[in-house]
């Protein structure tokens, strides 16, 4: 998540101090990722230092105000043109756990996507109820429009992972009738192959 | 669910098993399941098909009987009743969205919401009152008059909703109530749901979509015809500051 071009973006609208800069982004984001004060001055002192803002005097409570640069403004522009790479996909922690459990012997895939379902089932009710609130809520305001176009992204990503939870069991339990019906291997005078393909073979669920 | 629930539940499931034929064909479709949905509550069933979903639905309706265990709609046992008082029960404490909207094609919409209501005796005229209003909760007001023939898959789907929710149906039981319809609309079908359950009803809901799922209070997960796991209500300001932490761990990507 990119803090430095969040706070460029709201420096943007006119200068700001650290503190309000803080406000105004977790107002937007309903603080699905709250700042504290200490990232918001490192963010500046980098965004000062790499002449994309700079200061813009002090109010009569000594606070530092700052405002965009034209080159802030143009980086700002890049960021909004360029779409937000998937090249690098980020780690996934549960794709992970999942790529594990299915070959680690011992592990009951079903029961850690069960435990996962639920989980994530349960983030999705909440989500589905913080965005009842916010629509409750809105007035009308830009930050309320930008705080519901986040829970929603959190609901989206939530329902994408359950169903791709739900994918998985039916793929798990392909794989486990193809092991079933497929004709034996002919014996792999390495014994590497064979003994791997065992090994990735997942138990029947134990969920009943 | 946490909560402890101090009224009685609208829909009390006691070890109910259902199983179908006999000897080598016989098939489980339900194994001893517990189920309590209380006032106030709505309750999503999730499961893969074939799990006993909708078998369930039907015996919570008293539709079908369990081969065991015992049903229970507002205190009453349902395999104890005369088929008279069960067709009661069901005409006047349960609305039943089916998968198929089973709409009668030579009755208006508004007709095929009023007749379960005129069957209990209210007059015709108040009937079609109460028709008329659930029609507009659902936001199909002009559809009173249209035969269901005239109507789309998406509108035949919301009429028998309103007839489901007509009158004090203490207990609204529904089988994929969103599946033909856009999402905009099944958000207003939902929403609907909900208000009612907030406003008292009880409802338990069959669907696929973890999206519409998210609508309810608990989500219960069917498997093999058994009650395998089911979701507790957490508070959701609380979530999102865990989230918060652990992205804050993660460090910034």
């Amino acid at each position: 998540m990119s803090i430095r071009h969040g706070l460029l973006a709201l420096l943007d609208q006119g200068p700001r101090y650290g503190y309000q800069l803080r406000t105004e982004f977790e107002a937007r984001t309903g603080a699905t990722w709250p700042l504290n004060v200490g990232q918001v001055y490192t963010t500046l002192g980098r965004l000062e230092r790499d002449g994309l803002i700079a200061p813009a005097g002090e109010d009569d409570e000594g606070h530092l105000f700052y405002a965009v640069t034209e080159e802030g403004r143009a980086e700002l522009r890049r960021w909004f043109d360029t779409p937000v790479p998937r090249t690098n996909p980020p780690r996934d922690e549960l794709a992970i756990k999942l790529a594990m459990a299915v070959t680690v012997p011992g592990v009951d895939v079903a029961l850690v996507l069960q435990a996962q379902r639920r989980h994530s089932m349960q983030a999705l009710q909440d989500y589905t109820r913080l965005k009842g609130r916010a629509l409750a809520a809105d007035t009308g305001a830009g930050s309320d429009l930008a705080w519901l176009l986040v829970v929603e992204q959190l609901i989206f990503q939530a329902e994408a992972e359950i169903r791709w939870l739900d994918h998985c069991e039916t793929r798990l339990a392909r794989h486990a009738e193809r092991a079933q019906t497929a004709p034996p291997q002919p014996a792999d005078p390495t014994g590497g192959p064979t003994e791997a393909a065992t090994a990735r073979r997942p138990r029947r669920s134990r969920i009943r | 669910m946490t909560t402890t629930h101090t009224q009685d539940p609208v829909l009390h499931l006691e070890q109910v098993s259902r199983v179908h034929g006999q000897g080598a064909a016989e098939v489980h479709a339900l194994r001893e399941v517990d189920l309590r949905v209380h006032p106030g509550e709505l309750v999503a069933v999730m499961g893969p098909s074939g799990s006993g979903k909708s078998t369930l639905l039907t015996l919570a309706g008293g539709l079908d009987a369990p081969s065991s265990g015992r049903v229970l709609v507002e205190g009453t046992v349902l395999g104890e009743l005369s088929r008279k008082k069960l067709a009661a029960v069901r005409r006047r404490s349960v609305g039943y969205v089916f998968q198929d909207y089973n709409l009668i094609p030579a009755l208006t919409a508004a007709e095929n919401i009023a007749l379960p209501r005129e069957l209990d005796g209210v007059s015709a005229r108040a009937a079609r009152r109460e028709a008329l209003a659930a029609l507009d909760e659902l936001g199909i007001a002009d559809l009173a008059d249209r035969f269901p023939d005239d109507m789309s898959g998406g509108q035949q789907q919301r009429v028998a909703i309103a007839r489901a929710l007509i009158g004090e149906r203490r207990l609204v039981l529904a089988d994929e109530p969103t599946g033909a319809l856009d999402s905009t609309t099944g958000e207003t079908v939902l929403a609907v749901l909900r208000a009612r359950c907030d406003a008292g009803a009880a409802a338990m809901m069959v669907t696929h979509e973890p999206r519409h799922a998210a609508w309810a209070d608990r989500v219960v997960f069917l498997r093999d015809g058994r009650l395998v796991d089911e979701t507790a209500n957490t508070d959701a300001a609380s979530l999102l500051v865990a989230a918060a932490t652990n992205s804050a761990k993660g460090g910034e990507k």
